[in-house]
């Protein structure tokens, strides 16, 4: 009856099962990404910080009883009285992100994965393309980078991979039955090559542009804010360079950095056409069209000064379009109305122009997806 | 460096203190494997996404040294043991010396009457059909139907007579050749025949619906079959958890006693004896509980009456007859509830530390529900009835397994309870779920 060695080790289903486990979570993080898009401690932690996401698709549902009724026994490590204090219980009542003490307390056995920011972008990033992107040629100068890639037995002598050199010559040495290094040959020396990297051309600018007038409160300022912050996430990982305009308006616009961009709040009404005059203006001044992907996006809430000024944004819009990549207006409203201002653009037909409607947080992940649709001829940049 | 005993040895030691375990085979594991099969509960089982979970989090636990699991044994015949390669020769006699415990208790504990002597080799052919149902159906619609009968998988019967079938072996369903089913209705199921027939009042939801869904294929029938055995197999365990840890515990003590062992071992020993009896964080901790229960037994009793009580009782009976005001005292045990969002400690009065303490052990913690209508108003509708002893459901909860239930089903399904001492019944009828109070 000693131990007898079977062999067990042919068993490997837990690793087989636990990626099936992963795939599921993957694919309940995929259906929650609407909500993942918008987690404030996400969005705000700039990339750092992990959020706790509880997944109920990955609960094991069965019937049980309630977890926070009636009396449990427990145990103590002895001296235990009644009325002692054995821990706290966050409310019952599933929200996203909530915090729980585990195993201090009985409770619900929420599962949750840890994800950061990266994580949720990877998932997201798969489901946007960028619409009507052209090559472009940036202005500013730009060197070719080198890259080493490749080993080669002839070289600079300052480019000896020293490593490599060394390892050819412990192989030579072993074939001829010596286990140490030897006199370095020519044969032995390996060299790092380099190769002229053609960057891609690409570069692109966001012309962000946003409503400050009274109508625009926190909520619709979050919104915002999240749409742009995926958004310049997601252009970042496509161009090797992007660059940003902050314009905000009322009834003027002027240009602002990006701290004031998602804080300002002011009073006033609301003239669109002097928002986007100002943007014609910024592309024609700064940003050439042949060399730049342009993306400007308008958030408002569409409450517009007059039909008049409606009727001057559509002109203006009109003289951009043919310029830029792709163009969105996102309103943000809570009703289900329809604002004159979209009305007006409501008879633009212009296949880079995109209307996108934010009525609440899920929204916004339907709006990157709208914006940056996959589209079969422009493609992936 | 001395040899240690080795597990002939520790099997002779068990019986000559009156113990009669099986022969028991042991064999050592590396950690991954050790922790697969605990993952697993039964080693070679079915594939599922839930194990793999199980896996994983074990496996996170032992790496980063929160958690270490010696052994893992198997109630079969010979029985399995599988030992920690990692394990040092003194852990893996103290390991040896537990096991010995445990094998003679499902040896002997009544409960284990009935389960399957060869359950590794039966798990190991279920997994092996429902790796064929996943190469002819999918794997996703082998999951998502393994989803739905895992979710009430512990709503099974031991105590129902054994279906015909159970004891002759189980004809292999027509392996990845295609289905005439169809074509030829008479066509024999894998599960037929049956001379018994599961009726309306039973608590064994696995057998009703594979009797009587009219929404299930004869390979999604034999799916839940084979669920419901490997949980009948499971539940002498789960009734007997206090009660076998503590007699596994109470037995490694006496044998390293008799054993021959040096100084330094005894020391050793004797550290892992005390870490297994720790007070626990959450709850309480069954080794515990169990051990000072035998001990008191043995103490006020006698030696010889822990004989008997090892063949009759489940862990209910075994609180119930044996848990007094002394070894709750000396258990540190008490009842606690939520007070607002404060969890307090309410009672540590015995009478009502052993109350609770039943009433959480009686069907193994989990919710008695039982078919009262498999034709619910005459169509065909499954309705559910809680048998409320006090405490609620957890409704949400309820909700989404009832959907598993109608998957199963096919036709909508209700499930009646009581919910803050209201008549409430849930209803899933496959699009969606309602609440009616009554």
């Amino acid at each position: 009856m000693a131990p007898t060695p079977l062999d067990w080790s042919l068993q490997r289903k837990g690793l087989v099962d636990q990626a099936r486990h992963l795939g599921r979570i993957k694919q309940a993080l995929r259906e929650r990404l609407p909500d993942l898009i918008t987690e404030e401690t996400l969005i705000a932690s700039d990339g750092r910080r992990v959020v706790r996401v509880p997944l109920k698709a990955l609960e094991e549902y069965k019937f049980r009883y309630h977890p926070y009724q009636g009396e449990h026994v427990g145990q103590g490590a002895g001296d235990t009285a009644p009325g002692d204090v054995l821990g706290r219980v966050p409310r019952t009542g599933a929200s996203s992100g909530r915090g729980r003490d585990a195993g201090d307390a009985p409770g619900t056995d929420v599962y949750e994965v840890d994800i950061a920011v990266d994580d949720v972008a990877a998932l997201l990033f798969d489901d946007l393309g960028l619409p009507y992107l052209e090559p472009k040629t940036a202005l500013r100068d730009r060197e070719r980078a080198e890259t080493f890639q490749d080993i080669s037995k002839v070289g600079l002598l300052g480019n000896l991979d020293k490593r490599r050199t060394l390892r050819a010559n412990l192989a030579r040495q072993a074939r001829a039955g010596i286990p140490t290094v030897g006199p370095i040959t020519e044969d032995d020396l390996r060299f790092k090559t380099w190769r002229w990297e053609e960057k891609p051309s690409h570069d692109a600018v966001v012309v962000a542009m946003r409503d400050v007038s009274g109508s625009m409160g926190d909520q619709k300022k979050f919104l915002a804010r999240s749409f742009f912050f995926w958004m310049l996430r997601f252009l970042e990982t496509r161009y090797q360079q992007v660059e940003v305009v902050y314009l905000v308006h009322h009834t003027q616009a002027r240009e602002v950095d990006e701290e004031a961009f998602f804080k300002l709040g002011e009073s006033g009404g609301t003239k669109v056409s002097s928002v986007y005059e100002l943007c014609r203006d910024v592309i024609a001044q700064r940003y050439p069209p042949a060399h730049w992907n342009i993306y400007p996006i308008h958030f408002s809430d569409g409450d517009n000064w007059s039909d008049a000024d409606n009727r001057r944004a559509v002109e203006l819009l009109e003289g951009i379009l043919p310029q830029v990549n792709v163009f969105g207006y996102g309103e943000i409203r809570e009703g289900g109305y329809t604002s004159t201002l979209m009305a007006a653009f409501g008879k633009i037909r212009h296949p880079r122009f995109l209307t996108l409607t934010i009525q609440g947080r899920r929204d916004v992940y339907s709006a990157l997806k709208h914006f940056f649709h996959k589209t079969p001829e422009g493609g992936e940049g | 460096m001395r040899a240690v005993p080795d597990a002939r040895t520790i099997w002779e030691a068990a019986r000559s203190l009156g113990l009669d375990p099986r022969p028991v085979q042991f064999e050592s594991v590396p950690a991954s494997v050790l922790y697969e099969f605990a993952a697993y509960v039964i080693p070679g089982r079915m594939s599922h996404w839930s194990y793999g979970k199980a896996f994983w989090s074990m496996k996170t636990r032992y790496d980063y040294g929160l958690a270490k699991l010696y052994e893992m044994v198997i109630n079969s015949n010979p029985a399995l043991a599988f030992l920690l390669e990692t394990n040092t020769p003194l852990e893996d006699v103290f390991v040896m010396a537990h096991v010995m415990g445990h094998v003679d208790f499902f040896t002997h504990n009544r409960t284990f009457e009935h389960t399957a002597e060869d359950m590794p080799e039966r798990v190991a052919r279920h997994a092996e059909r429902i790796r064929q149902y996943e190469f002819s159906h999918g794997q996703e619609t082998v999951e998502r139907l393994l989803d739905a009968v895992l979710a009430i998988q512990e709503h099974v019967d031991a105590s129902l007579p054994k279906p015909l079938s159970a004891g002759l072996p189980r004809r292999a369903p027509q392996q990845a050749q295609p289905d005439y089913s169809d074509l030829n209705p008479s066509a024999e199921a894998p599960h037929t025949p049956r001379d018994i027939h599961i009726k309306e009042g039973t608590e064994d939801l696995l057998a009703f619906i594979a009797e009587h869904s009219t929404e299930l294929e004869d390979w999604e029938r034999d799916l839940v079959q084979m669920v419901r055995e490997e949980m009948l197999y499971l539940w002498p365990q789960i009734r007997t958890k206090i009660m076998n840890e503590g007699w596994a515990t109470f037995w490694h003590a006496r044998l390293m006693r008799i054993l021959d062992l040096d100084d330094e071992d005894i020391t050793n020993f004797a550290r892992l004896h005390s870490s297994v009896l720790q007070s626990p964080r959450v709850g309480i901790n069954p080794y515990l509980v169990g051990f000072r229960l035998w001990e008191r037994i043995a103490e006020v009793e006698g030696l010889d009456a822990l004989w008997l009580i090892r063949e009759v009782e489940d862990d209910v009976a075994f609180i119930r007859n044996h848990l007094d005001r002394e070894t709750v005292e000396a258990l540190d045990l008490y009842t606690f509830s939520l007070h607002q969002d404060e969890v307090l400690v309410d009672s540590t009065e015995f009478h009502n530390v052993r109350q609770r303490l039943v009433e959480e052990l009686t069907h193994g913690g989990i919710p008695v529900i039982h078919v009262e209508d498999g034709d619910y108003n005459r169509r065909g509708e499954l309705y559910l009835k809680h048998r409320h002893e006090g405490r609620d459901l957890d409704v949400p909860y309820a909700e989404r397994t009832l959907q598993h239930v109608q998957r199963l089903w096919g036709r909508p399904v209700h499930l009646e309870t009581r919910q803050d001492e209201r008549r409430v019944v849930l209803t899933y009828d496959g699009r969606q779920s309602s609440k009616v109070v009554i």
